[in-house]
């Protein structure tokens, strides 16, 4: 199951105040913002912080209404938040007082249609696929941070949506335990199809998951180029990462950000209101 | 002897290590049996003074008598049945008046929370109230509701009410906001997102409020009825005082601070129950 995603045009336009003068403006997080993404695509979202990354991903969920343009999913307009969608944020948002297990069965009652046993083992399923069967009984105080974005993961799948937003969802791990997640996010994307967006400012990230990768100029956020990422991932045990192609890729990617990396350029974008 | 220097450096295996193999690690200088143990000790030290410094003339023994005095009235008092007249008279008004703020105060609390522009109009009013002392507002109650128990149970309301109110607010309107996103990604009607997510996550802060209201509730109706009433532990000290039974006088302030403790543990021991997840 999976949706193709659209942003045609899109802006979005938060009213702030600036912390020097105290005057009400205008800020521009993102501006005539084109992206598709296709049915069972893996697109990952790079660009410099502040890019107005996390923004894109609020619209395509429906969290936000986009200020100008149209953002779409499967051919419908977004305009507010449905199961079709589902979002892994940064922060775990797992349910403190919930175990593993009952944080992924009220995902289940969210979504509705299924009995409180047909929820308990499909919630035991989801569990299977992310490898924490043994841990079901366990609060989120009592996991690690890889195993508690590993049950959030399966809650976000666990109602069978159609298109997975990632919002830099292991940015907090250690480096090894992050590597181990994105294998096991490409072989449960693998498994199920689902159209992924997945934002992060790793770029070694973007390119082993991504089959292509959306970089993203700085603020006022576009799309300032896709690239095509062809790789033979192979085995697991195939080390992807160390092959010339990939540090082909990486450079690619690190000089498109790198040439916009100016500080001064983001103090000039904002617009006072009249 | 360990100081506090010593004993939160003291070398241990770091929290991933006892997390990966499942233990705990354990204090050279300062065992669970070990901090009981010197907790007894200083009970019974506190016990021996108030035993010997009246005897041997360091206090006035009829303004302070020997412990065992005191506990010696306070078992005639308990055969006689007088003390638990006045225990349960005490108890039946603050039960009455914690009971209701409860019922009334969380759902109050939560309502304004959810608002919050229900919550800016209310939150100064709030602050006045919750800076007036419930005792000051006694002469008033007895003013309105009269002498009898009515006056005595809307002083341990006044009193207990607004702890739990505060903090049912504040528990409420501090959720995380990543918790609302999440449900919101759901698709939750704003009832459940309250009912399965923002009441959930400010249970803890509401039983902070529930054990602060315990409290208060004792604290107010012993005053209260030193002021004016016929039972109750308050009376039992102050009829005692004016009638120079002085062991009697501290029996009756022993078992307030009893009473005190087993509320004060009770409404802990519920709160674990609770917010077993925290633990």
């Amino acid at each position: 199951m999976s949706s193709t995603i659209e942003l045609k045009d899109v802006g979005q336009v938060f009213r702030v105040r600036g912390e020097d003068d105290r005057q009400l403006r205008e800020f521009v997080a993102i501006e005539h913002l084109d992206l598709t993404v296709g049915a069972g695509e893996f697109l990952t979202l790079v660009g410099p912080s502040g890019c107005g990354k996390s923004t894109v991903l609020d619209l395509v969920s429906g969290l936000t209404r986009p200020s100008a343009g149209v953002v779409s999913v499967g051919g419908k307009e977004v305009t507010a938040p449905g199961l079709d969608r589902s979002v892994v944020f940064q922060q775990y948002t797992l349910l403190p007082w919930r175990t593993a297990l009952g944080n992924i069965e009220f995902a289940l009652e969210a979504a509705g249609g299924l009995k409180k046993a047909q929820r308990t083992a499909r919630a035991r399923e989801y569990l299977e696929l992310v490898g924490l069967s043994d841990f079901a009984g366990r609060y989120p105080h009592e996991l690690s941070g890889g195993m508690k974005q590993r049950v959030a993961i399966a809650r976000s799948l666990s109602y069978q949506p159609e298109v997975l937003l990632m919002d830099e969802p292991f940015g907090a791990l250690d480096a090894q335990t992050r590597e181990r997640l994105q294998e096991e996010l490409v072989h449960i994307w693998e498994a199920t199809g689902t159209t992924v967006v997945f934002i992060t400012h790793d770029i070694d990230e973007a390119i082993f998951l991504g089959q292509r990768v959306a970089v993203m100029s700085n603020r006022p956020g576009r799309i300032k180029a896709i690239v095509d990422v062809d790789l033979d991932r192979g085995s697991p045990d195939d080390d992807v990462r160390s092959t010339a192609e990939f540090a082909r890729y990486r450079h690619q990617i690190w000089t498109m950000l790198r040439e916009q990396h100016s500080p001064v350029a983001r103090l000039e974008e904002v617009h006072q209101v009249a | 002897m360990p100081d506090l220097l010593k004993e939160k450096t003291e070398a241990k295996p770091n929290p991933r290590q006892e997390a990966a193999a499942g233990v705990h690690h354990v204090s050279r200088f300062r065992g669970r049996f070990q901090r009981l143990w010197r907790g007894l000790i200083g009970i019974v030290l506190l016990a021996l003074i108030w035993e010997f410094a009246p005897r041997l003339g360091l206090v006035d023994r009829h303004f302070v008598p020997p412990l065992s005095e005191v506990l010696d009235a306070w078992w005639q008092m308990i055969r006689s049945g007088e003390l638990a007249t006045n225990l349960r008279a005490s108890l039946v008004r603050s039960a009455v008046g914690f009971g209701l703020a409860l019922v009334t105060a969380i759902p109050l609390g939560a309502a304004i929370a959810w608002y919050p522009p229900v919550r800016d109009l209310t939150t100064p009013v709030l602050e006045i109230f919750r800076n007036t002392a419930a005792l000051a507002l006694l002469p008033v109650f007895v003013l309105i509701l009269g002498i009898g128990e009515t006056s005595k149970i809307a002083i341990v309301l006044f009193a207990c009410f607004f702890p739990i109110l505060l903090n049912t607010i504040s528990g409420v309107a501090s959720v995380d906001p990543q918790l609302l996103r999440s449900a919101r990604v759901l698709g939750l009607s704003p009832v459940t997102t309250f009912r399965k997510v923002a009441f959930p996550a400010a249970v803890p802060t509401i039983f902070t409020g529930i054990r602060i209201a315990g409290a208060a509730a004792i604290l107010v109706l012993i005053a209260a009825e030193m002021i004016g009433a016929t039972a109750g532990l308050g009376y039992l000290i102050t009829y005692s005082q004016f009638n120079f039974l002085i062991p009697k006088m501290y029996a009756g302030i022993i078992t307030t601070s009893v009473l005190g403790l087993a509320i004060n543990f009770g409404l802990v021991a519920l709160e674990r129950r609770f917010s077993r997840w925290r633990y």
